[in-house]
């Protein structure tokens, strides 16, 4: 890991145990002596933090399951069952759903770190793809599971996107009925995505194993996006950053916590505490806030294959960055021109998330004129684009980069002094 | 380095004692009864001060009301606005025991409530998630054990088979029994199609998780409650046995004005108009839609101020690690 490890078992026993199995070695190497930039800022918490919300969504998810019913019948009133009569099961459940709303918070802000730092350059092509692997699974885990409570909004967004499917030219309705179990989206639809949301948050946690793996080979990208050239470099993960990530997570954790408390309901929509109804559709249906801006995506494009295509394309795309990037330098504290662009990127993002939560046909009047909302969704969407396929390779190519300081000691120490 | 990790491993470990001990116990034990006492304390002055804010209110809306239904629907609804009905008036705010972080139930409110509830609304609406003991529980109500089973046996439960394995009546009836308190409150109807049968086809929904299920919860209740017999534009057609309602989406519901002044006889002596009726069933269904409130801004008070020290003990642990190596 990034060196020669420098693990010496201190007694008898650990001495035997590593040469057998060199768990206390790896834990050693990994979380203790592992060297660390030392000039890793607030932005490299993130990824503490989201272990650590990986971790509060299984413990959570475990206990939740031990008290509700995925059937069609008993789901929606096994979820209050859980609100008012299991010993601080309201807790549990809040803690859960706005779990994933601070955990797709946290990724969102580690994905935007690795953007502007360009962490995702050689030689850490993998790191970052196994990073877009686990946010899919991320995206596939919460819409799993934000059907379980079987209200109104669970039961038309897992219709809405299962029928993405049946866009797929001639097997797409055999697909979507597939997906459901049936001819609509009902019990078995229920039961099969209840069993895969248990399932694949174990699977994020495999995949979290080899990207925690891939960054430890080559080691942390930094502030500087300048590589480690010595020990002088670096500072032991334990206590520097232990303690450093520990501090941080504690305020993200207040964050979370003021929600749980005391606005448990302000991520959620009011019509996902009415039970599922197949009769009546919602006036507008909504995902999560986390989900919008592919929403605005998928809807500024009038054909529904294309839409959908455009949907997984916008995900996709992000597999592509790593060789999209022409730079010669990694972070954009060095790169006057596509700093500005990473910012207008982070502005388009959120655009699109509040175009998502409009109605499709809702109007912005400005000085007399009307501009409807898809068009602006359909700027957002082809800059979204745009950014990854145009700007991010051309800006490489002519963007003058500002002078990269020697060493990471250098700056950090002159700093200090 | 040494002594450092002892220090950190020592700050978790009475972090996790603290939480384990302190900050449940405090939450449940020590913390519920002072702020009972101070639920209680406000409750007069409430009730006191809400009905002339919201005959205020009441006083405004007409005025705003007849101009409001009559303009054309927002032109971003234009698209498909020839068959939408208009947009429902944006409703009132009024003001709650139980806002805020520290905001609990009005207990006097919530007793006056299940009244209105028990008396007016059961007619029609179910309440099916709430049981007879949940008015006993901690952060409700707060009837005493015997008046929850006074309570209870107040109302007629279906009853289990007999001997016989019979559950109708020779004349057809359902078989009922007197309600214990683990019962649940029994719904008016059998089954949706008796509910609609008995409504214009209508159905009135149950109100255990009304106000979560809505769009601004007792806010939305109480304007509603209130927004009857309100002067209707030229303009609105109304559908038989319909009712205009402007705080309703397409502003015609199926509900007749439920309430009206003096329906019920406050045991308190609280004058029972529209308005005190309809803010003390808000109140009501809010506890019934969220019965943890208390608990959960009780236990929430005491984590967090944890957490607050844990981040401090953090940050002073940082600064020392890290001194002399920024």
């Amino acid at each position: 890991m990034a060196g020669a490890s420098t693990y010496k078992p201190g007694s008898g026993f650990t001495r035997w145990l590593d040469t057998r199995l060199p768990l206390l070695r790896l834990v050693n190497d990994t979380l203790t002596t592992y060297p660390t930039p030392r000039n890793l800022n607030i932005w490299y918490t993130f990824g503490g933090v989201l272990t650590f919300m990986l971790v509060v969504q299984i413990v959570t998810g475990v206990v939740l399951a031990m008290h509700y019913t995925p059937n069609a019948e008993h789901a929606f009133d096994s979820v209050e069952h859980i609100m008012r009569d299991v010993n601080y099961g309201w807790l549990l459940r809040y803690l859960h759903s706005n779990g994933g709303s601070f955990f797709f918070l946290a990724v969102y802000i580690h994905m935007f770190r690795g953007l502007y730092y360009g962490s995702y350059n050689a030689p850490r092509e993998v790191l970052w793809i196994l990073g877009v692997i686990i946010y899919m699974l991320m995206m596939l885990t919460a819409f799993l599971g934000y059907t379980l409570p079987w209200g109104q909004m669970s039961f038309w967004a897992a219709t809405v996107i299962t029928n993405l499917f049946s866009a797929i030219p001639l097997v797409g309705d055999s697909i979507v009925s597939w997906l459901w179990g049936g001819f609509a989206v009902d019990n078995a639809t229920l039961q099969r995505f209840f069993s895969l949301h248990y399932l694949l948050p174990f699977v994020i946690f495999g995949v979290v194993i080899l990207h925690i793996w891939a960054l430890h080979v080559p080691g942390n990208n930094n502030p500087l996006g300048i590589s480690v050239k010595g020990p002088q470099d670096t500072l032991p993960f334990h206590p520097y950053y232990t303690v450093k990530d520990s501090f941080y997570l504690a305020l993200f954790v207040v964050v979370y916590l003021a929600f749980v408390f005391y606005a448990p309901d302000y991520m959620g929509h009011p019509d996902n505490y009415t039970p599922a109804n197949p009769l009546v559709t919602p006036p507008h249906i909504v995902p999560e806030w986390y989900f919008l801006p592919f929403y605005a995506i998928l809807r500024s494009i009038p054909d529904k294959l294309i839409g959908v295509i455009a949907l997984f394309g916008s995900i996709g795309t992000l597999f592509f960055v790593p060789w999209l990037d022409t730079s010669s330098v990694r972070s954009c504290r060095f790169r006057p021109l596509m700093k500005q662009f990473f910012w207008i990127l982070v502005v388009d993002s959120v655009l699109l998330g509040y175009i998502g939560s409009q109605r499709p046909d809702a109007v912005w009047h400005l000085s007399g004129v009307d501009l409807p909302l898809v068009w602006l969704g359909r700027l957002g969407t082809l800059y979204y684009f745009a950014h990854f396929w145009i700007i991010t390779p051309i800006v490489g190519l002519v963007e003058t980069p500002k002078k990269l300081p020697d060493s990471i000691a250098k700056p950090v120490l002159a700093a200090a002094e | 380095m040494r002594t450092r990790s002892f220090y950190l491993i020592g700050v978790a470990a009475l972090a996790l004692c603290a939480l384990t001990t302190d900050g449940f116990a405090q939450g449940n034990n020590v913390a519920a009864p002072a702020n009972n006492a101070a639920a209680a304390a406000p409750a007069p002055e409430n009730a006191a001060a809400t009905p002339p804010e919201n005959s205020a209110a009441t006083a405004e809306q007409p005025a705003n009301d007849t101009s409001v239904p009559a303009q054309p629907a927002p032109s971003g609804e234009a698209g498909a606005s020839s068959g939408l009905p208009p947009p429902a008036l944006p409703m009132k705010h009024v003001k709650w025991s139980f806002e805020g972080p520290f905001g609990m139930y009005d207990r006097a409110a919530l007793q006056r409530g299940f009244q209105v509830y028990k008396e007016v609304c059961s007619v029609c609406h179910s309440l099916k998630r709430v049981a007879f003991r949940n008015l006993g529980d901690p952060g409700g109500p707060g009837f005493s054990v015997a008046q929850v089973k006074a309570i209870a046996a107040g109302f007629k439960v279906p009853a289990e088979p007999d001997d016989q394995g019979r559950t109708y009546d020779d004349s057809g009836l359902r078989i009922t029994r007197p309600g214990t308190p683990a019962d649940y409150f029994p719904g008016p109807y059998e089954n949706e199609k008796a509910a609609r049968a008995a409504n214009n086809s209508a159905l009135p929904p149950d109100q255990s998780v009304i106000i979560k299920a809505r769009e601004g919860g007792p806010d939305y209740v109480y304007s509603l409650l209130t927004g009857f017999n309100m002067p209707m534009p030229a303009t609105m057609h109304m559908a038989p046995t319909m009712n205009y309602n402007p705080y309703f989406t397409g502003q015609q519901i199926a509900m007749a004005p439920p309430l009206s002044e003096g329906i019920v006889t406050y045991a308190d002596g609280t004058k029972a108009t529209v308005d005190q009726m309809a803010h003390d069933v808000a109140t009501f269904l809010t506890w019934a839609a969220d019965p943890k409130m208390e608990e959960r801004k009780q236990l929430g008070f005491g984590v967090m101020i944890f957490m607050l020290m844990l981040s401090g003990l953090l940050y002073l642990s940082y600064r020392k690690v890290w001194h002399g190596e920024h």
